[in-house]
């Protein structure tokens, strides 16, 4: 028992295992509709997307969050946008939008090799490196995210389920999904620092999956998926302690087996629930 | 009876598509109409257009009567069963009043009474996908119903369904017409119209004709609906149509050729 309570005594152990918990409960809540909207490859294009307007923030001497999660709300529009074009599918829309982003960042980054060092944290995430400000961040962002689910919660599962007859019983769905783009720009912000531009796809997949497997009821899946994703961020940061390995990639593992487990053990009637597209 | 709804040389498109063209149709108070027509004459885009969903390009859409309230009931193809809702939490979706999360003990009362009415409250805790087809087709009928509308669209209720399914929806909406619900749907089922419905609409863009079966399903009106030939017969005093197909496009099937001696 003492073993697990050892690394509590080191400060940045404690504030990146709260950051990687209140983390993955936000990927986790906000994942479940990504996955259910079939937008899964949303968090892996959106992230790279938001790291570009984070290098042009610091360019232009903005503040990189404030000019990140900008750049990640409009990034947002346009994937509905485009994706509302009948002739482009939301796949091709992800794709087009957020690639273009990312490659304008890494051409920046590519001029300067002090922009590399700076960015290396936004890449591959530094739970380890955040601090109290950090910890402040992401709570803020899960409590807006929260009240978020709480106040649209109906409308929000009318959308994400059927969204024409949504806006035929006067939803106004267009209002919802603006406010659900913000959200999940401002979800990938706040945690691009503690998982990586190239994690935080598996961080809003991962646990909404696992809960789809578990239970065929919405509520319950949102449970669930913010349950899973809370203790992927506490078991993963124990993982990455013992074993001395880096933070990120220890809570995905750890989801990653999450998943396994789950997968094997419900067998066809959990494989049939996944969406498609959901495991890539 | 009162018109409900009344679309005044209604037009609508998508983009420079124009899928509706001066369309006059009245809707009254306890109406039970079937719209017929072939695939991208416009059907689905009516509904969508009286529910608000499409707004016109030009003409109006009246509500001689004040306000209405309009359930609508999509095509159960477009339903992603994937999805982790059961049927209580289906029905509940209509309730948009709330800003909780949570039911509260009138929606719920509501809702249980739904489902019953629709023979479905054993049902309530099961996942969509649970469902037979008929009784999935209920579901969001029912999900229509909790609103308490005067007027339900239906788009395509019986397509994919087999017959046993479509009887008994069509004998569910013929019920809730008796209880003084107005209905609209559209269809592909002519014969199925023909012996439910007191009332149909010949659309291609625009309205050809409009009426009860026996004046509106004649070869004339339906070959121009269609652009095809279709032979009406009666059967018992009710026209039943028939398929006509040229002989040049009758397909020739496989180990049936004719041989001379």
């Amino acid at each position: 028992m003492n073993e697990l309570l050892d690394p509590l005594r080191l400060e940045f152990f404690r504030n990146g295992m709260i950051v990687a918990m209140l983390a993955g409960a936000l990927c986790g809540m906000v994942g479940v509709y990504v996955v259910l909207r079939g937008m899964s490859y949303i968090g892996h294009g959106l992230s790279h997307a938001i790291f570009g307007g984070a290098v042009i923030s610091f360019v232009a001497k903005v503040n990189f969050t404030v000019g990140a999660a900008i750049w990640g709300f409009l990034s947002a529009l346009a994937i509905n946008r485009v994706a509302r074009r009948r002739t482009i599918g939301a796949d091709a829309a992800i794709g087009v939008v957020t690639t273009a982003s990312f490659a304008v960042g890494i051409a920046i980054i590519s001029r300067t090799s002090s922009l590399r060092r700076n960015f290396d944290a936004a890449l591959f995430g530094n739970v380890l490196g955040v601090g109290v400000g950090d910890v402040i961040l992401v709570a803020a962002v899960l409590a807006v995210a929260a009240a978020m689910v709480f106040v649209l919660y109906r409308p929000l599962l009318f959308v994400t389920f059927d969204p024409e007859v949504a806006e035929a019983s006067g939803v106004r769905t267009g209002a919802v999904d603006a406010m659900f783009s913000l959200v999940l720009a401002a979800t990938i912000v706040a945690t691009m620092n503690v998982l990586g531009v190239l994690l935080i796809a598996a961080a809003l997949v991962i646990p909404p999956v696992v809960a789809r497997m578990l239970t065929n009821s919405f509520r319950r899946m949102l449970w669930i998926a913010i349950v899973i994703g809370a203790a992927g961020g506490l078991i993963g940061m124990y993982v990455s302690y013992f074993v001395d390995m880096a933070s990120g990639p220890a809570i995905v593992i750890v989801e990653a087996a999450a998943f396994l487990v789950v997968y094997g053990l419900s067998g066809a009637r959990g494989r049939r629930a996944l969406p498609a597209g959901a495991i890539e | 009876m009162s018109d409900l709804v009344r679309l005044e040389r209604v037009t609508c498109a998508y983009g420079e598509e124009r899928v509706l063209v001066d369309v006059d149709l009245s809707i009254r108070a306890g109406a039970f109409v079937g719209v017929v027509g072939p695939s991208g004459s416009g059907k689905s885009t009516l509904l969508k257009a009286i529910t608000g969903a499409v707004k016109p390009v030009s003409g109006r859409i009246a509500r001689p009567s004040g306000p209405v309230t309009v359930g609508y009931v999509p095509q159960v193809e477009t339903v992603n069963w994937f999805f982790p809702v059961t049927v209580l939490e289906v029905v509940l979706m209509a309730a948009t009043g709330r800003r909780v999360p949570w039911p509260s003990a009138d929606e719920r009362v509501r809702a249980a009474e739904t489902l019953e009415r629709l023979g479905l409250d054993e049902f309530a805790g099961r996942h969509i996908r649970a469902l037979s087809g008929g009784q999935q087709q209920r579901v969001f009928i029912a999900r229509a119903l909790f609103a308490r509308p005067q007027l339900l669209l239906l788009d395509e209720p019986t397509s994919g369904v087999d017959v046993h399914t479509r009887h008994d929806v069509m004998h569910l909406l013929h019920d809730l017409h008796h209880d003084g619900l107005a209905i609209l749907l559209t269809t592909h089922d002519l014969n199925g119209v023909a012996a439910h419905l007191p009332e149909i609409v010949c659309l291609n863009r625009t309205v050809l004709a409009t009426g009860p079966p026996a004046q509106v399903l004649r070869s004339d009106v339906l070959e121009r609906t269609y652009g095809a030939p279709m032979e009406v017969l009666s059967h018992g005093g009710m026209p039943v149509v028939v398929e006509t197909v040229p002989p040049e496009q009758v397909l020739e099937r496989p180990g049936h050729h004719e041989h001379s001696a």
